[in-house]
């Protein structure tokens, strides 16, 4: 028998009630103001934009003022927004090389053109806690050098001059890009449904398979050849016009992983690659992301798929912590119904072990006498 | 007036509004097939397109939504600029691939098998057919059967694509996959759900 | 007739100006514009709305492209008394700034008042934006690693 429970809808109201007070926190204090979140906790807001797959750091600072400061609840609310809109179209693929870079690097190669630049980096930083930012000192404000505008090559340009490396991904030249938010994910995937998944997937999720190839569960050789943040214009073409339209900058991180690989029947030894690209500034995903993508590739370069890193399906499945959160959390509702049914068959079934066991008992008592 | 301008002009009033209110019409009418609705917010496309179904693509198509169009829309560069415009819809490289098809001349149609039928497993994905018709009332009197009519009903769109009956009949059978049909003309809008028979044709 | 280099040109300079448009602040806009008492007399034919783009980006850097994700965007079209029609889109929310930078892009195309919209708006805007980024580059650039090759043993 089906029941249908209705009911708590004054408890509900109270409980939203107290949530917005408790939100709001001690009322002596101001309360904090989105150009306050947006500015000084715009790492906190990046990522709400990254795994929300929606840039816009107003929404983004409201969503994590609104989740009071829960990164998962923010990327949420981000996502639920972002349905409510129409959508314009595609833009034109963004030009990384072109970037007004904000911080460079290469593990690589010492002596790149355009240098080695640390930009507003935790690296070399020596992770002590600061009372002066407890106390709220006003930091000096930034040193400047003025220096001649040098071009930035992407670090793969440079290798591939040799050609000891893989060009970057190519798929059929008109293929139209997969998009997971219109199609159902299908296994086998393309690169490109993979990259648009795992761009808004799960940091600690993309972190951890990151670390997991590393300690040798499909080790791939990984070597920062470059990481890059900076802003890139975004521009898009539009039926009224006949000129594509710069609809503005956008900060995003890419990083390009270079991986050894000793080659296949096919493919002499060069290196691979992996590929990351994130909205905002969010090094440690791409990188993440960079090492999942290479990871991915093995059934391309005929690898032997033995971890889970590998796994298509497995990562792709549960990069999502907007899918996994609704999962998981959808276990904490009202799930009476079932849980009777499932109390009837427990009961049911132990009645039945009971009886048995009073059986084999009362047998073995006739065998003995 | 320049292409530039008619391309532009002649969008709804009140677009969420306006959009609304055709999309209640559209599924009033698909609720009841044969039944008409009119008060519908209109569009003002160019010739030969209608403001009916002009207001229909503008409610229902957008940049996720692929349209056909048929000769007498296709060759029209300010129709296609305006719905480029207005909607954002990209137009089908086959009739196969449209979501939504437009027809100012249904007489000469190509056959329904033509456009997207859905897949057993996601029926969904079948073209909606608008037809810009004459009128609603005096052509061939259709008699409909199935749900949303609770005994019959009746109306009498004019023109319809050829064998029109016959072609219905083999859109039925396809069931769940198979296209709908909304019908425009200055007197409101009707649909023929694939879920519709046509039991008999009177004279 | 106006030939085709001229044409180019023409379109060259309105997708600069939309662009600059585009980038700048919304207040820095809306400023220079109350500055000017251009007339605010237009129809509206689409919005100011705002919806999405999916950005895309491509594999490697250089490779096939894909979808990162989606941006906020607003757009309007309004057509002037004189029926110059001006467009706009801005990533971003900020409706009023994009209405503005609509009527701007139709008053731009008038040639009695051409002049003084580069002067007055477009002009400022640039200098704005290229101060903004050299402040930025500098900024940067003062993080550059400077190597020093340090000498081991002994020769």
């Amino acid at each position: 028998m089906y029941v249908a429970v209705k009911g708590g809808e004054a408890a509900i109201q109270n409980a939203h009630r107290l949530l917005a007070d408790r939100r709001r926190g001690d009322r002596n204090m101001p309360a904090i103001t989105l150009a306050q979140i947006a500015s000084q906790l715009s790492l906190a807001v990046d990522r709400v934009m990254s795994e929300g797959s929606l840039y816009d750091t107003g929404l983004a600072a409201l969503a994590v003022k609104q989740a009071r400061g829960d990164m998962i609840e923010a990327i949420f609310l981000l996502r639920a927004y972002r349905t409510t809109l129409p959508r314009f179209g595609y833009t034109r693929p963004i030009d990384t090389a072109a970037m007004l870079v904000e911080r460079r690097l290469s593990a690589t190669y010492k002596d790149l053109p355009g240098g080695q630049l640390l930009g507003p980096t935790f690296d070399y930083t020596h992770r002590l806690l600061d009372p002066d930012l407890a106390e709220g000192a006003e930091p000096a404000a930034p040193e400047t050098r003025s220096e001649a505008e040098e071009a930035m090559p992407r670090v793969s340009d440079i290798l591939a001059n040799e050609g000891l490396i893989e060009e970057d991904g190519a798929l059929p030249e008109n293929r139209e890009p997969g998009d997971i938010t219109r199609e159902p994910p299908e296994f086998p995937m393309e690169r490109d449904q993979r990259l648009q998944a795992l761009s808004r997937g799960d940091e600690g999720f993309l972190l951890a398979l990151g670390y997991s190839t590393q300690r040798g569960y499909g080790r791939n050789h990984p070597f920062a050849g470059e990481i890059r943040i900076g802003e890139v214009d975004v521009e898009i073409d539009v039926p009224e016009l006949d000129f594509p339209l710069t609809l503005g900058r956008i900060r995003v991180t890419e990083c390009q992983m270079v991986n050894q690989f000793k080659g296949s029947k096919k493919v002499p030894p060069q290196f691979t690659r992996g590929y990351g690209l994130v909205f905002g500034q969010s090094e440690r995903k791409a990188m993440a992301m960079s090492l999942c993508d290479r990871a991915l590739r093995a059934g391309e370069l005929d690898e032997d798929i033995t971890a889970p890193a590998q796994d298509e399906e497995f990562v792709i499945s549960h990069c999502d912590n907007v899918q996994a959160t609704g999962f998981v959390e959808h276990l904490k509702l009202p799930h009476y119904v079932d849980f009777q049914a499932e109390l009837g068959l427990v009961r049911q079934m132990r009645r039945e072990y009971e009886e048995r066991r009073e059986g084999a008992d009362t047998e073995r008592r006739e065998a003995a006498e | 007036m320049t292409l530039d301008s008619i391309a532009i002009e002649g969008g709804f009033q009140n677009p969420v509004f306006d959009a609304q209110t055709i999309f209640r019409a559209v599924m009033k009418a698909m609720a009841e097939p044969g039944t008409v609705h009119q008060g519908i917010a209109l569009a003002s496309p160019p010739a030969p397109m209608t403001p009916e179904a002009a207001a229909i693509a503008m409610a229902l198509c957008d940049r996720d939504t692929p349209i056909w169009l048929d000769p007498a829309l296709a060759d029209d560069e300010a129709v296609r600029a305006w719905l480029a415009f207005h909607t954002g819809a990209p137009l089908a490289n086959t009739p196969a691939d449209a979501h939504f098809v437009f027809s100012a001349d249904p007489e000469h149609l190509i056959g329904l098998e033509n456009f997207s039928q859905g897949s057993q497993e996601y029926p969904d994905r079948s073209a909606t057919l608008v037809l810009q018709v004459h009128d609603l009332s005096g052509g061939e009197e259709l008699v409909l059967e199935g749900p949303g009519i609770e005994s019959e009903a009746r109306f009498a769109p004019h023109p319809l694509p050829r064998h029109f009956t016959r072609q219905w009949a083999q859109n039925h059978a396809r069931f769940p996959r198979g296209i709908d049909l909304i019908l425009v003309s200055r007197e409101g809008l009707a649909a023929l759900p694939r879920s519709t028979r046509i039991i008999s044709q009177e004279a | 007739m106006v030939s085709r280099q001229e044409r180019q040109a023409v379109t060259e300079r309105r997708r600069e100006a939309m662009a600059v448009l585009a980038m700048a602040s919304g207040s820095d806009l809306l400023q220079l514009w109350n500055e000017t008492g251009l007339p605010d007399d237009a129809e509206t034919l689409r919005g100011p709305e705002t919806g999405l783009v999916t950005v895309r980006g491509r594999m490697g850097g250089g490779g096939a492209s894909f979808n990162i994700g989606e941006a906020t965007v607003t757009r309007a079209t309004i057509k002037l008394p004189t029926g110059e029609v001006g467009h706009a889109y801005a990533l971003g929310r900020e409706k009023l700034k994009v209405r503005v930078a609509a009527l701007i892009d139709a008053l731009h195309q008038r040639p009695d008042l051409e002049a003084r919209i580069e002067e007055k708006i477009l002009a400022p805007l640039r200098t704005r934006l290229s101060e903004t980024d050299a402040v930025r580059r500098a900024e940067t650039a003062a993080t550059k690693v400077d190597f020093f090759t340090m000498v081991r043993g002994e020769d």
